[in-house]
């Protein structure tokens, strides 16, 4: 008998490792907890993300399926090692890191190890091989075309990108943080744990909604060796509350008698390790009584439905409205009119980084190290649940494994700050994929009826809407969607007449929140749809009618805001001219030869979206400061999700500062060091943290002129000892040590704030909710099999009004990525409340569904953003699911009313129609 | 804890005295115990050499229980195997293939399992092995049900066997997820025709899995298609009434009125793509 418990001979990046350990445990946590090898990530333990691929004996494996006895006379490669082990390894670094294939860079190292195995079995290998060689690795933030590049370009096949000189404004440098991310050194949630910290683990409803009552706890510690203590509401020493929009916060850290949700937690077990990571949760001591629930917005408000918030009558979280002009009169409405219903699904935002980190006391403070987008928002409600001032909590945010507006909540912060706080040891907390799916936040289900009027000549003359949205069991961003919807309903067009009106609607279901477009996208695919419907009734190209209705800076929005320069939306359309007149042609010319299944379709949506919060105030405050061996510091506090805040925002306070990229460095968004860059997400980050990089850049720069009177225009140079400017000819020179430091260290420091204009909306929803839109148009290509209701987007191109171009690559990123999610919500995601919490039920994109990108970036620089520029984040993936359902409907003549439009559903709309 | 038995033999001895779960690929357990413990002991048979590859005795394909999908998408096989080679090709993604076995596929028992509907098509045989001696039963009678199966808890299945009367056998399989790659399966169906030299159809062979607990073999088709021309109007012999015996379920994936029409469509370009390569 060969029992391997205890002694395992590894061969791991050609070295040997013996270790004293249980042969069945998952090779994946023996990689990282034993041997440090934290380069391989682990998205799901069910073998759904590739995330933890490694090479064993040369082929690709998922190592949390392997039990790591079974690999004990193998030869192990993991991302550690892929560069020397590999022969292609090296190449595949290099080209990741150049062409922008890592985002956030959690699946970096599954992806780098996938195409090391073929690269070294197929040298050059097709299209097709990369696509089934890297079929088993998820990715949420790329969209997989730089992946496909990058693969490409280490395999001689293609050139990369050129990089810029000096790193400023404009230039497609790779990101500061790439090399990292690519060689598996970038920490995230779960990767920097202190080797003495204790595990806690959430006790969760099994129920919707549920009564609950604990036994004896003493008991069950005393027979688990190991557990240390647990945790219940009682022990909360401040708040037990929470909330991003601290007027609302009602979610508490631990239910206290009645659970609103399923995975909603009561109690939390803490002890060592491997205790609570084997601990059979079946005997903890609590006792339950399943109560009513409501899933859906219809029982919510149904008149028996049971309250869940006392306080919110009906079920209601808030109202939102806009209104202008009149909707309701014939003369208002024009003649012609287009109405429909549509329904939106939850949608996950199944990052693959599952939450994780660690707090630790610190004397009356507390630390905390985990991934977030929102290290201050998370500092004030991680100090009002301890009961201590804000300034005592110090949030350290690791590496973020992709976010998506779901990282802004709280996670396992609250619960990793009470253990560590009460116990006075380092608590760490990993959620597993389940857990992740089950509890964080999703994208609102919406339900939107909406009327569109029109005259003859196809231009708008009114839009009457509404639309609700379930907001699950707690308020998180509900209010934030409930309000930015109605600014938006318009879409990117001029509407006389208007009155978009919403709710958000709670239910027993997991909180939704932010994700990527607060509801704008669930709004497009409606409005957008109704649009080719109307132009279809007009016989007018929907390209066109969109182009007649496009909205110029001399309009007014629904708001009665008028945006002045820099709005792009009609050369976004214009730019899709060419391509949609020839696609369109092609489309039907195939399709009155098809004999076949499939048909083909061309659809177009357009798309605005207001960067930054909505009327509220959202500063960033950017402090750069000259160090004493004549390097600039950048406090650098817009958290980096995966889209790239470090590079873009020193690339604009390098050009501010007139000081070569290779100059500076970051430091992190660290609450103890880094002044407030508010939150990453509303597309704020480039526009609201850049235009103070921007400020602070210029203000350092003629705190640096003002050394030497030189004129504005002078050029800094800079090295180790001193700073030289020159100025028309004119070469002036300080010397470093002739400069005293100040309070931060620094010989000279500039901290500069940015809030965007903007102003209160008044009881109709009028006024300037933000100060700059991003605008933009996909067009989508489709081909339909109509005898299985299957679609396969063929391509997609995406033309966006950025306002400037910071960095091209990263641009590109985040619209291909965007695109990608926009392809998801459209064919394939939807989440069923307490159903298929994994990676194998929730399908999102694989690289196999990757349709071609191609990007048109259009830059008209607005005198509001920093060097012009606007946000992208959300806009890039608003239109795609509305041109894709545009498209099939070209190709069928089906109209898409609820998303996702799977292949039964799909299917069953092709058959109603014949 | 994890026993590496040298043998076969020694593999039955752990599995008889102890209340041991047998692992070869993993992908299955693993992602079992995602939220749970896992179970206390296991005994893995993936090393065994016995049971690994794809070996041909005098009219026999044996193929051993801990073959890897990727063993079996690069072994050398008959036409009349392509089914199972490009099943092999859609289980999971090359990870997945790169641990996964047939073996572990046949035990595991998914209505969605990919495996199945060409093993199937194949009239498989699989072969137990325990203390009491070694049995084959033909896979049909070993798949009970959904997660049911005829392998008693001290059995390990040793092999597949598939007997090699199909010379000039065409077969293919397709499979319909609402991604590509990495999914489970909504419907597949293995279809395996063969055609005679004056292209008739001489007997065929169809299954269809992921629409009932256990994937089945279309019985009266398979009947009717004898002795008709193999050409693309083939398909027109496909009835709805084939498929009466399918009981598909509504459930993440699809509702169970859809898989049956995309069913019945599959098996129609089954057949029709395999009577085109014969003329092709």
């Amino acid at each position: 008998m060969d029992d391997t418990t205890h002694r395992i001979n590894l061969r791991i990046n050609g070295e040997r490792q013996a270790l004293k350990i249980d042969g069945a445990e998952r090779l994946s946590s023996v990689l990282r907890n034993e041997l440090g090898l934290t380069g391989t990530k682990i998205g799901c333990e069910a073998g759904d993300c590739g995330a933890c691929t490694v090479l064993i004996d040369g082929e690709p494996v998922c190592s949390c399926l392997i039990a790591v006895g079974q690999a004990d006379d193998a030869e192990i490669v993991t991302i550690e090692g892929v560069a020397n082990a590999t022969g292609s390894g090296a190449a595949l670094l290099d080209a990741f890191h150049a062409a922008g294939a890592a985002q956030c860079g959690a699946c970096t190292p599954g992806m780098i190890m996938s195409a090391a195995a073929l690269l070294d079995a197929n040298p050059s290998p097709s299209d097709a091989d990369i696509d089934r060689a890297l079929g088993g690795v998820l990715c949420r933030c790329t969209g997989y075309t730089k992946i496909f590049d990058a693969v490409h370009m280490a395999a001689g096949n293609r050139a990369g990108s050129a990089v810029g000189e000096r790193g400023f404004v404009g230039e497609r440098i790779a990101r500061l943080d790439g090399r990292a991310k690519v060689e598996g050194r970038e920490l995230f949630g779960a990767d920097s744990i202190p080797e003495d910290a204790l595990f806690l683990h959430a006790i969760r409803s099994p129920h919707h909604r549920a009564r609950f009552s604990f036994g004896d706890f003493e008991t069950f510690i005393t027979a688990h060796p190991g557990l240390v203590r647990v945790l219940t509401a009682k022990d909360i020493p401040g708040r037990n509350l929470h909330g991003v929009i601290p007027p609302f916060a009602d979610q508490p850290v631990f239910a206290v008698t009645e659970t609103r949700f399923k995975g909603e937690a009561i109690a939390a077990i803490v002890g060592d390790r491997a205790t609570i990571e084997n601990i059979d949760l079946s005997e903890f001591p609590v006792e339950w009584q399943a109560l009513p629930h409501a899933l859906t917005m219809e029982e919510a408000v149904s008149a028996n439905a049971p309250l869940i918030h006392d306080a919110r009558a009906g079920n209601i979280l808030v109202h939102g409205r806009v209104e202008k002009g009149d909707v309701t009169t014939p003369d208002a409405r024009g003649s012609v009119i287009i109405e429909g219903e549509f329904e939106t699904g939850f949608v996950e935002h199944a990052y693959i980084e599952p939450e994780a980190g660690y707090a630790r006391r610190t004397g009356d403070r507390i630390e905390i190290v985990a991934c977030t987008q929102s290290p201050y928002m998370d500092r004030d409600d991680v100090a009002a649940i301890l009961g201590i001032a804000n300034e005592d909590v110090r949030i350290v945010p690791t590496a973020v494994g992709g976010g998506f507006g779901s990282k802004l909540d709280l996670s396992v912060q609250p619960y990793i700050a009470v253990a560590a706080w009460l116990m006075n040891q380092p608590v760490a907390m990993i959620y597993s994929r389940p857990e992740s799916i089950a509890t964080t936040t999703k994208r609102h289900p919406s339900r939107i009826a909406s009327r569109i009027c029109a005259n003859e000549d196809g231009r708008l003359t009114s839009i009457d809407f509404t639309a609700d949205f379930n907001t699950g069991a707690y308020a998180s961003w509900g209010p934030t969607v409930a309000n930015r919807v109605p600014v938006h309903a318009s879409g990117p067009y001029f509407v006389p007449n208007y009155r978009a009106r919403t709710r958000a609607i709670h239910t027993n279901c997991a909180p939704s929140g932010a994700f990527r477009g607060f509801g704008v996208p669930q709004m497009a695919v409606a409005q957008e749809q109704l649009l080719d419907q109307l132009a279809a009734r007009l016989g007018i190209d929907p390209l066109e009618l969109r182009l007649r209705n496009a909205l110029d800076g001399d309009m007014p929005t629904a708001t009665g805001q008028l945006l002045g320069e820099g709005i792009a939306f009609r050369q976004c359309l214009e730019a899709l001219r060419a391509p949609w007149a020839l696609a369109r042609r092609h489309a039907e010319a195939f399709n009155t030869q098809a004999t076949g299944a499939l048909r083909r379709g061309v659809g177009v949506a357009g798309m605005w979206y207001g960067c930054g919060n909505t009327s509220l105030p959202n500063p960033s405050t950017i402090r750069i400061g000259l160090k004493p061996d004549g390097r600039i510091a950048l406090h650098q506090g817009a958290v980096d999700i995966g889209q790239g805040s470090n590079t873009v925002i020193t690339q604009i306070a390098a050009s501010a500062l007139g000081v070569g990229l290779e100059r500076f460095d970051l430091v992190s968004g660290d609450t103890d060091l880094t002044p407030d860059c508010g939150k990453t997400s509303a597309s704020r980050q480039t526009f609201v943290t850049g235009r103070a990089a921007e400020a602070a850049g210029r203000s350092l720069r003629a705190k640096i002129m003002r050394l030497a009177n030189v004129s504005d225009g002078s050029e800094i140079r800079l090295d180790e000892a001193r700073i030289e400017l020159l100025d028309k000819g004119q070469r002036h020179e300080i010397a470093l040590s002739s400069l005293a430091p100040d309070a931060f260290g620094y010989l000279l420091t500039a901290e500069e704030s940015f809030d965007p204009p903007t102003t209160p909306l008044d009881d109709n929803g009028q006024g300037s909710p933000y100060a700059i839109y991003g605008f933009g148009a996909h067009m989508a290509e489709v081909d339909v099999d109509i005898r299985l209701g299957t679609v396969k987007v063929r391509k997609i191109i995406a033309a966006h009004d950025v306002g400037r171009a910071i960095n091209p690559t990263l641009l590109e990123g985040q619209i291909e990525g965007g695109v990608m999610q926009g392809l998801g919500l459209a064919l394939m995601e939807e989440f069923h409340p307490g159903r298929g919490e994994n990676l194998h039920d929730y399908l999102i994109p694989t690289i196999g569904d990757a349709p071609a990108i191609e990007t048109i970036l259009i830059e008209t620089p607005n005198a509001i953003g920093p060097f012009g520029a606007k946000g992208i984040g959300e806009q890039a993936l608003i239109p795609t699911a509305p041109a894709i359902f545009n498209a099939i409907r070209h190709a069928t003549g089906v109209v898409v009313r609820r998303a996702p439009a799977t292949p039964d559903r799909l299917l069953a709309a092709i058959k109603a129609l014949a | 804890m994890l026993h590496r038995p040298q043998s076969t033999a020694e593999a039955l001895t752990l599995l008889a005295t102890d209340s041991a779960t047998i692992i070869a690929g993993g992908t299955d357990i693993f992602p079992a115990h995602v939220d749970r413990p896992p179970p206390k002991r296991l005994v893995d048979i993936s090393r065994l050499r016995d049971l690994r590859g794809v070996r041909r005795e005098a009219n026999t394909f044996r193929i051993g229980a801990a073959t890897t999908w990727t063993d079996i998408a690069r072994a050398d096989l008959p036409p009349s195997f392509d089914m199972l080679r490009e099943a092999a090709r859609e289980i999971g993604a090359v990870q997945i293939q790169n641990r996964a076995t047939i073996g572990g596929n046949l035990c595991n028992a998914s209505p969605a399992a990919d495996g199945v509907p060409p093993l199937l098509a194949l009239d498989a045989t699989v072969e137990l092995a325990s203390p009491r001696g070694v049995r084959t039963m033909p896979l049909d009678a070993f798949l009970l049900g959904n997660r049911h199966t005829a392998r008693a808890p001290d059995e390990i299945m040793t092999a597949v066997l598939i007997e090699d009367d199909h010379n000039h056998g065409r077969s293919t399989f397709l499979k319909l997820g609402a991604r590509r790659h990495l999914v489970i399966s909504i419907v597949m169906v293995a279809a395996l025709i063969e055609i005679s030299g004056d292209g008739m159809v001489e007997r065929a062979r169809i299954a269809v899995g992921s629409a009932s607990a256990v994937a089945r073999r279309l019985h009266d088709l398979e009947v009717r298609l004898a002795g008709r021309a193999a050409n693309p109007s083939i398909g027109d012999v496909v009835s709805p009434d084939d498929f009466a015996e399918l009981s598909p379920i509504d459930d993440l994936r699809a509702t169970g009125a859809y898989r049956r029409e995309a069913a019945i469509e599959l098996v129609r370009r089954a057949l029709v793509q395999l009577a085109d390569e014969r003329h092709g």
